[in-house]
Order: structure tokens, then sequence, then C-alpha cells
């Protein structure tokens, strides 16, 4: 079956926009998290997020700025990066051979909100026209493909924190049916006054006032998580097509992909509620999250062990968090593989949260080193993994697993696997 | 009375693009507006701006039939002239 590589990588997180800006500060423990500055929050519970101070002028031209929101920002700037990664111009190649599939699950809503303010207090005609096509979930595939000339399949997949993995699943398809490059990977936004308002009506975001406390997935402390914007793309190829081309190497292969999808509880809570997640406990069924790495360690040919990290969800609940550590447990015996979840430096991205996860993931795989989870110090009670805490730690990465779970059920994994040749010049990124 | 410019017109179209990116030099006022990198989208922006600034209605039909800056130019300078 057709290989599909990794061949160019860009990221735009709170704690560096930049691939190797990010890098360096993930390895360092540097946390983008700090004081929502976008807007007054001093009203709201949640005081604290993960902003990514990009500059888009740098990366977009001003028409493409003035029609999108900060969430495509995010997704264009960090697809510049990655074309000019994999040494990819669009202008030559053909246009159906390339197509966008990309994850967003909190739509423009700093642009919306601002939109609708206007149509409140001002009255119709004040709205942009812009509005028209910057809110929506597609927007940030349909600028990117208009963009770039990429005519191939265009898609958005909407499945929350998921979603970044869905969207290289997807991507991986189409490279299958045969298009030869796919631009994916998912960005998200969702720090406006509305939109932080909707956040916390899930009752899932944690209202502590300290950076350094408040978000500390499978701690006994844990009581919530931390939003962020950002977002990371890849560039997926078919690996004959890239040799082809002469592309200047790979991070990785996506060996491995699977989705499950959780029913709802048996009990009446409300559909936000985390009680939805896996299977009624006691029903005996194998936990979705646990059958989503189950038939991605399949669909990439290995077994539990020979993966050498897994990439943790990392949710910041007890209860999810339980459930996880659990699925991992299960699967790969107590303490029986380094986990992590640098996420705790930039807050749950949503549908960025998936694709930057996995582009750091890449990075493990390419420098040999698992960064770390920071701020943890005590696992919860019944949690026994082997987190990677405070310092990275050098490890042999083949095979790195990595999981991600949204709200409403769905749950994702994906499978990356070490090239088989390296890159021909591993700090090409730096340029 | 109001007037519309062509300083003006250009500073409008200019914010359709946050500012940038766009070649409004020379003969400019002439040419369609897909040869100034100006889509059909960008347009109604233009005309929604236009509405904003200086208190007019501009209908859909009268968005669809202004190809160029000139025509722009026109339409709303025979309006201003109307409403006074």
């Amino acid at each position: 079956m057709t290989t599909t590589v990794v061949t160019g990588v860009g990221v735009a997180a709170p704690n560096g926009v930049g691939t190797e800006e990010y890098w360096r500060a993930t390895l360092a423990g540097q946390s983008g998290i700090g004081p929502i500055r976008l807007f007054d929050a001093s009203p709201y519970p949640v005081k604290l997020a993960g902003e990514t101070g990009l500059d888009a002028t740098a990366y977009i031209p001003g028409k493409f700025r003035a029609q999108t929101d900060h969430m495509t920002h995010l997704a264009m700037s960090a697809a510049v990066m990655a074309l000019a990664d994999a040494e990819v111009d669009p202008a030559e190649m053909p246009e159906f051979d390339m197509g966008v599939t990309v994850a967003n699950s909190s739509g423009g809503i700093m642009f919306g909100q601002r939109e609708l303010q206007r149509l409140w207090s001002q009255g119709p005609t004040h709205v942009s026209a812009y509005m028209s096509v910057a809110w929506f979930y597609a927007a940030t595939a349909g600028q990117l493909s208009i963009r770039h000339g990429m005519k191939g399949p265009a898609l958005v997949l909407a499945s929350e924190q998921a979603g970044g993995l869905d969207a290289v699943g997807h991507a991986r398809r189409q490279i299958r049916r045969g298009t030869p490059l796919m631009v994916t990977g998912g960005s998200d936004a969702s720090l406006s006054p509305g939109g932080l308002a909707f956040q916390i009506a899930t009752g899932m975001l944690s209202t502590h006032d300290d950076p350094a406390r408040a978000y500390l997935p499978f701690d006994r402390d844990a009581g919530g998580y931390l939003p962020g914007n950002g977002g990371a793309i890849l560039i997926l190829e078919d690996a004959a097509a890239a040799q082809t081309r002469g592309a200047p190497g790979c991070y990785g292969k996506i060996a491995g992909y699977a989705a499950t999808f959780d029913p709802p509880g048996d009990d009446e809570g409300p559909a936000t509620d985390v009680r939805a997640y896996d299977p009624p406990r006691g029903s005996g069924r194998v936990p979705r999250l646990r059958r989503a790495a189950e038939l991605a360690l399949a669909d990439a040919g290995i077994s539990p062990a020979e993966v050498d990290v897994v990439f943790a969800d990392a949710w910041g609940l007890p209860g999810p968090d339980l459930e996880e550590a659990i699925a991992i447990t299960e699967l790969f015996g107590p303490r029986g593989v380094p986990v992590t979840a640098p996420k705790t430096m930039t807050g749950r991205l949503y549908a960025g949260g998936g694709a930057l996860d996995l582009v750091t993931a890449l990075l493990a795989i390419r420098d040999q080193i698992i960064p770390p989870t920071v701020n943890v110090t005590r696992q919860a009670p019944g949690i026994d993994l082997d987190l990677v805490l405070a310092e990275p730690r050098p490890h042999t990465i083949r095979h790195a697993l990595v999981l991600a779970r949204g709200l409403g059920g769905h749950n994702s994994a994906v499978v990356l696997t070490a090239p088989t040749t390296p890159l021909r010049n591993p700090q090409r990124s730096e340029r | 009375m109001t007037t519309f410019t062509i300083v003006k017109l250009k500073e409008i179209m200019l914010s359709t693009a946050d500012g940038a990116g766009l070649e409004l030099e020379g003969d400019f006022l002439d040419k369609p507006f897909p040869d100034l990198d100006f889509d059909s989208l960008a347009v109604l922006e233009l005309a929604t701006r236009v509405q904003q600034d200086y208190d007019l209605t501009i209908p859909d039909e009268a968005v669809a039939e202004l190809t160029t800056p000139r025509d722009v130019l026109d339409y709303v300078t025979r309006r201003l002239g109307e409403s006074v």
C-alpha cells in the first residue's frame, strides 16, 4: 500500500511561533500559559489561557488577513512554514495534485463576536461582508485552498480536540486515493469573551489563578484544563511522489490511524458531561479510547511492546485522566511506556492540539528525545504512568502513539514511525 | 455637501485588504476589479464600508453593476448628490 510521509511541518503555538522556536521552548519546559490579554477577562472565573503572539503580517497577504479570523491566521501561517519546510512551491505543482484537510472546532469566534456586536449596536449595514466567510469551520480549509491554488479535495473536520488527528487520518486516505500531496493539521482560536463563556459553561475549565497549578493532568490536584489559541500544519505526501519531486526528506510515516466514538452515557447527564465518555462503567466492554489505540497499532502492524512513547490526551479532569491512564496501563502495563503531555505548556488547543502533538512527536523522533510534562508532580490515586516530568528524557524512539479525545465522544489515535532514511538536513527548519 | 473623492476611495479599498497588498497607483480607476485582485466578496465589502461611512444603502443589484473603481466613484457621487 501507499506509504504516507510527513515532509514539512509548521507551528504557531502559545509557547513559540515557528517550529524550532516552539521545540526549543518545549524542551526547556517554557510554558505559554498566562493571564488572558486579548480582552478583559477580569469578570470571568477563568483568567488564564495560552495565547499565541503571531504576527500575521509576516506570513499572510493583506487580502487574506482581512477576510479571515485569528484561527485561520494561525493555520495559514503554519502552512507557509510547512510548505517552505517541505520545499514545496504550490505554483509549480499541478493544482489537482494538492488537497487540504484541516480540523477546526471553535470557528472564527473572535471575528464573529466583533461583527455580531456591530449588528446589534449599529445595524446590519455595519456588518462586514467578510463575516460570510470568516466565521465558519470550513473557512480555513477554503482559504488555504484558494491561497495556494490547491484544487484537490478540500475538507474540514470538527471533532474538537480529536480533530487534528482525524484530519491527518483523512488526509492519508486522500493520498491513498491518489492525491499526491495534502496540507493537513488544525487550528483553533476560541478566546473571545463569548468563546470563553461558552467553554466555561462546560464546567471543565480550571479556575485556578496560578499558571503553574491550573492545568495538571494525571495529578492528584487536577481540577480542569485551560484552553489555548494555536495550531500546527503538516505536509503529507505519497512517499514515492515525494522522492520523485526531490523532497528534502521526511520526519516520519503516518503508520496507523483509528477513531472510535463513544455512545451517550446511560445516565441523563447533560450532553457536555464527561460521563458520556467510554462505555458505561461495569458494562464489560473495552473502553473506546483503548480500542482506538489498539486499532491504530493494528493498522500500523505493530504490537504495544514496539511503542516507544505515548503522547497523552491529558484532559486535566480526574475522571477522564483516570480513564486514559487505565487505557494506557491496560495496553502497556504499569509504567510500561514513557508518557508525556507537552500541552501542559500550551493549554488544550482543540483542533490545533492533536496536530501540534503530532508535530511534537515527529520532532521527538527526529531528535530522539521526549519533551516533558510540566507542573505535574504527584499522580492521582489509581494512576501509575511513567510520566516524563519536568525534564526532557533522551530516548530511542522508533514508534510514537498519539492519543486525543474530543468533547462529544471522539477518541482518535495515530501511530508515527521514524523514517527509514533520516532527514537530508535535520536542522533545515532553522532557515 | 459630502463628497466622495479618489483619495477616500483608495483608503476604503485598502481597508478591505487590511491596508496592504493592493496596487492602487496610476490608472487603477478603470481597471476591472479582478485585475486589482479584488474578488466579488471584496467588492461587497467595499460597498459595505461605503454604506457605513456615507450612511447610504446600496442595493445588491447596484453592487453587481460596479465593475471598476470608477463605477464606485460615479455611483456614490451620484447618490450623494441625490440625497442633498
